[in-house]
């Protein structure tokens, strides 16, 4: 990464136009030409540093249901435990915490009636209890990350 | 917004992102039958309306140097955790703020924030001078620092049809 892919990852988290050629729009700031901006952004696609160029979606406002669910995984069950969870394609990410509930994960489903299944799926399989904490408000989100 | 079925086709596919090409919103007007204006109509409508919300690169923080990934949750009575809540969502150590119940007897915390920092020491003394300064050093707190990522990718929406 140099200072050009931090400058396009420090400007372009939201705020790509919509418009016919937008990324002219968004190169010409940067001093960059339409086919710099698209292969940066092509290699920082390639190596990990972004997961996606495109949008953020509101879940909720798509219509679907999101929910952080938490359990406490004895240690020596731990990858077998994750890699069931993992391969629900409703969970969109897990992480392993310090903490005695060791194992969070998001479930974002499409239709709402689906998220109480999957989790009465995950808990049926691993045996373990599902910690379900929905939010009940959005108070800020955020995560813009300065590169 | 209710959402149509060609809204719907355009979630689907946008899933993947947005193509890499001079006019991305061309692409994706072949892809869904549309033309590229009316794509960009309902995409200004969508980003309006907040159901995108926001256009560009998502960034893998680990990738960019934000190794330390804490959780922070704590437990605010209920009276106050809406105005404790808007004030640490508005601070800049802070990247996400939700309520969430409580799941007692196991779990006091009804308020969730994410900080994310370049290493565990630097990102504990930002939870303490945070605490400090919004005047919740007496209120109980915990950090959970992620040890691990299984898996993170994007929610995958958009192959249901809107309703009948």
């Amino acid at each position: 990464m140099d200072e050009i892919d931090r400058a396009i990852i420090n400007s372009l988290q939201g705020g790509f136009p919509i418009c016919d050629r937008p990324f002219a729009a968004a190169a010409a700031p940067l001093g960059l030409s339409e086919t710099q901006l698209m292969a940066r952004i092509e290699r920082l696609l390639a190596d990990g540093v972004l997961t996606r160029f495109g949008p953020l979606w509101h879940a909720e406002r798509l219509g679907g249901a999101l929910s952080l669910c938490a359990m406490a995984v004895p240690e020596d069950r731990f990858d077998e435990v994750a890699a069931m969870v993992n391969a629900f394609p409703e969970v969109a990410h897990n992480y392993a915490r310090d903490h005695a509930l060791n194992m969070w994960f998001v479930i974002a489903t499409e239709a709402p009636e689906r998220k109480d299944e999957v989790l009465t799926e995950v808990q049926a399989l691993t045996g373990l209890r599902v910690f379900d904490m929905p939010k009940i408000e959005e108070l800020f989100v955020g995560l813009r990350f300065e590169a | 917004m209710d959402l149509s079925d060609r809204d719907y086709a355009l979630v689907t596919a946008l899933c993947g992102g947005l193509p890499l090409t001079p006019r991305p919103f061309l692409a994706l007007a072949h892809a869904v039958g549309m033309e590229e204006d009316d794509v960009i109509a309902r995409l200004h409508s969508l980003s309006t309306a907040g159901i995108i919300r926001r256009l560009g690169v998502i960034v893998r923080h680990r990738e960019l140097g934000y190794r330390a990934n804490a959780m922070v949750v704590w437990d605010i009575p209920d009276h106050a955790v809406e105005d404790v809540g808007q004030r640490l969502g508005s601070c800049p150590e802070v990247t996400l703020c939700y309520r969430r119940p409580r799941r007692l007897p196991d779990w006091p915390y009804n308020l969730f924030t994410m900080v994310h920092g370049r290493d565990r020491t630097e990102v504990t003394g930002m939870i303490a001078a945070m605490a400090e300064r919004e005047g919740l050093r007496n209120h109980r707190r915990e950090t959970l620092f992620s040890t691990r990522r299984f898996k993170q990718c994007g929610a995958h929406y958009g192959q249901r049809q809107a309703a009948e």
